[in-house]
């Protein structure tokens, strides 16, 4: 609980939530007649709508992006480091938006929601959607909000995917795109971590084929091993070695099977506090969107051949810690952008906190961010 | 602008699509882009010099030069500058070799090592040369790969380069009278402009 809060905070925020009844045609096949968004805005939008950012969320985020829901909220949003006023996005100057994804399970149309078609919860039976199904939901969501183009389109690891996608289907909404720490499409070994994730759900007895809310009951175990494994994955080498090393938790081995060291007792804590937070039908839902996303297979498998036709400005950031979204991935979408002369800007920071790094305050990228931001929002006229 | 970025954005022709090699706080790609019209991308590795590229406003990729471009295609530009970094590269041949892949036409400028300063200070001093055009030390300076206008024009002749135009300025980044008459004796930096010999 914050005792007060902190000036460059976007304070106390509420979410919003807009119903949608126009059909939307997933890339399934399958079609969601209406569905419900859940949001939350920060800063105000200006006369012209000029100043609006979207921010799209990665695979276990939310739209609860910064700021607090009460004197008594224990923590911040998940970009508080980069979200608010005198932050690299602003606040004082952009008006930002960011929705949860459909399939969520934080008040988004998701498997937790009531099929109309059943009167019951969709549970397994949610359609699995997809990257451009999400990006077609943000379109239906800035149309609502009258945002006719997006001053820039922000995201990292699946959000920068997002983006990606946004800048390919609709090149003339938006100006900027920022790519963070994201790929242009998953390697085996991530879909592999993804697979081992999903089959620890699956496997688990209380998945019940999905629909373990009948049971009154939930895949706990296998949802906390798929985070736990997640997690791993998320840090470094190095971060683990500074932040566990080999610590005991009692100072001593105690030759069993509990935990021994800090490092086990910090991923079960991780592990029990997800399952508590979210639904296991969500997470395998969102590791397919993950593996399924790969725009340039519409495009005869050419990156660079997708990216032909987009027009936005593209800043494109990696962290060298990072191995679950390796800086070999972002060069990827470097070199389809370089191949087809488009406008970006590419970074590697240094770093030591793996994928975790873009959530995390570092100076270089600190800096890096809000050069960019503020030079865009000058020439835009915005400052 | 600085005489010697004056006298390359001189020789690089409006509406090219340029590519700066260690491109610095940007500077020279900024004014090309205002006075030439030029598109293209600058090369960095230092985080504050890449900072201040984005508030020029020009397009940057952090790099590696020492890593080669090959994220870049062949003849993707019309002009690649190096200015006073080629000193500074593991295999400065190499480097020059990657530009005239990815570029039509190369531009390079360094220090001349072959100024008489620096001669006189090896020749009669017996110690490696510190001068304004060379402040560091022996132990501690980036510029690895030092060479006088003769042993670059030499490389170019021996590897099928054709240098279109040279240009050779005091430290001030002035040509002289003096600077003309004996360039690789008393010119402090070297300009070159070279493509590839059909």
């Amino acid at each position: 609980m914050p005792d007060s809060i902190p000036e460059n905070s976007v304070g106390i925020v509420k979410s919003q939530t807009l119903q949608f009844n126009t059909a939307i045609e997933l890339d399934c096949g399958q079609v969601l007649n209406e569905y419900e968004l859940v949001f939350e805005t920060y800063g105000e939008l200006n006369q012209n709508h000029s100043n609006a950012i979207l921010i799209c969320h990665a695979l276990s985020s939310d739209h609860h992006v910064a700021g607090y829901y009460s004197m008594e909220d224990k923590k911040p949003g998940w970009w508080e480091n980069y979200v608010g006023p005198g932050k690299p996005i602003d606040t004082n100057h952009f008006f930002v938006i960011c929705c949860n994804n459909l399939g969520g399970c934080k008040g988004s149309t998701g498997p937790v929601s009531i099929n109309p078609e059943t009167g019951k919860l969709y549970g397994p039976d949610f359609p699995i959607v997809t990257v451009k199904d999400w990006v077609k939901s943000q379109k239906a969501l800035s149309d609502k909000l009258k945002i006719n183009k997006w001053f820039a389109i922000v995201g990292g690891s699946l959000g920068g995917m997002q983006v990606m996608q946004w800048a390919i289907d609709y090149p003339d909404l938006m100006y900027h795109a920022i790519v963070i720490a994201a790929a242009a499409k998953l390697s085996a070994q991530n879909i592999a971590f993804n697979e081992v994730a999903r089959q620890a759900i699956l496997s688990d007895p209380d998945f019940h084929q999905g629909r373990y809310y009948d049971h009154d009951t939930k895949p706990r175990r296998g949802l906390m091993l798929a985070r736990m494994l997640g997690h791993i994955t998320y840090l470094s080498d190095d971060s683990m070695r500074k932040k566990f090393g080999r610590d005991l938790r009692e100072g001593k081995i105690n030759y069993g099977f509990d935990v021994n060291f800090e490092v086990e007792s910090y991923l079960r804590y991780q592990g029990a506090s997800f399952v508590d937070r979210f639904d296991a039908n969500t997470y395998l839902l969102m590791t397919k969107v993950l593996d399924y996303f790969d725009p340039a297979s519409e495009y005869d498998g050419l990156i660079s051949t997708a990216f032909k036709n987009t027009l936005a400005k593209f800043l494109v950031i990696s962290f060298t810690s990072d191995w679950r979204f390796s800086p070999e991935r972002s060069k990827e979408i470097v070199k389809g952008l370089l191949d087809c002369h488009r406008d970006v800007s590419y970074f590697e920071i240094k770093s030591h906190q793996g994928h975790d790094a873009f959530l995390m305050p570092i100076e270089d990228y600190m800096n890096v961010f809000s050069a960019y931001m503020e030079t865009a929002a000058t020439q835009k006229g915005l400052l | 602008m600085r005489p010697d970025l004056e006298i390359i954005s001189k020789w690089i022709r409006p509406n090219s699509r340029v590519l700066d090699l260690g491109c610095g706080d940007g500077s020279l790609l900024k004014y090309l882009r205002e006075s030439r019209k030029t598109s293209g991308y600058g090369l960095e590795i230092n985080p504050e010099n890449l900072v201040k590229c984005l508030r020029a406003g020009i397009n940057v990729i952090q790099t590696n030069l020492n890593t080669g471009l090959s994220q870049f295609n062949e003849h993707s530009f019309d002009f690649v500058v190096m200015t006073q970094t080629l000193q500074a590269i593991n295999r400065p041949d190499k480097l020059i070799q990657e530009m005239l892949r990815v570029g039509n036409e190369g531009i390079v400028t360094f220090p001349n090592f072959g100024h008489w300063k620096t001669r006189f200070y090896l020749g009669f001093g017996g110690q490696m040369p510190v001068t304004r055009s060379l402040p560091c030390q022996w132990y501690d300076t980036p510029n690895i790969h030092l060479c006088t206008l003769k042993d670059f024009e030499r490389h170019c002749a021996d590897h099928n380069i054709l240098i279109l135009k040279r240009a050779v300025v005091n430290i001030n980044h002035e040509q002289t009278l003096t600077t003309r008459l004996f360039p690789n004796l008393l010119g402090e930096i070297a300009l070159y402009h070279f493509k590839r010999a059909q």
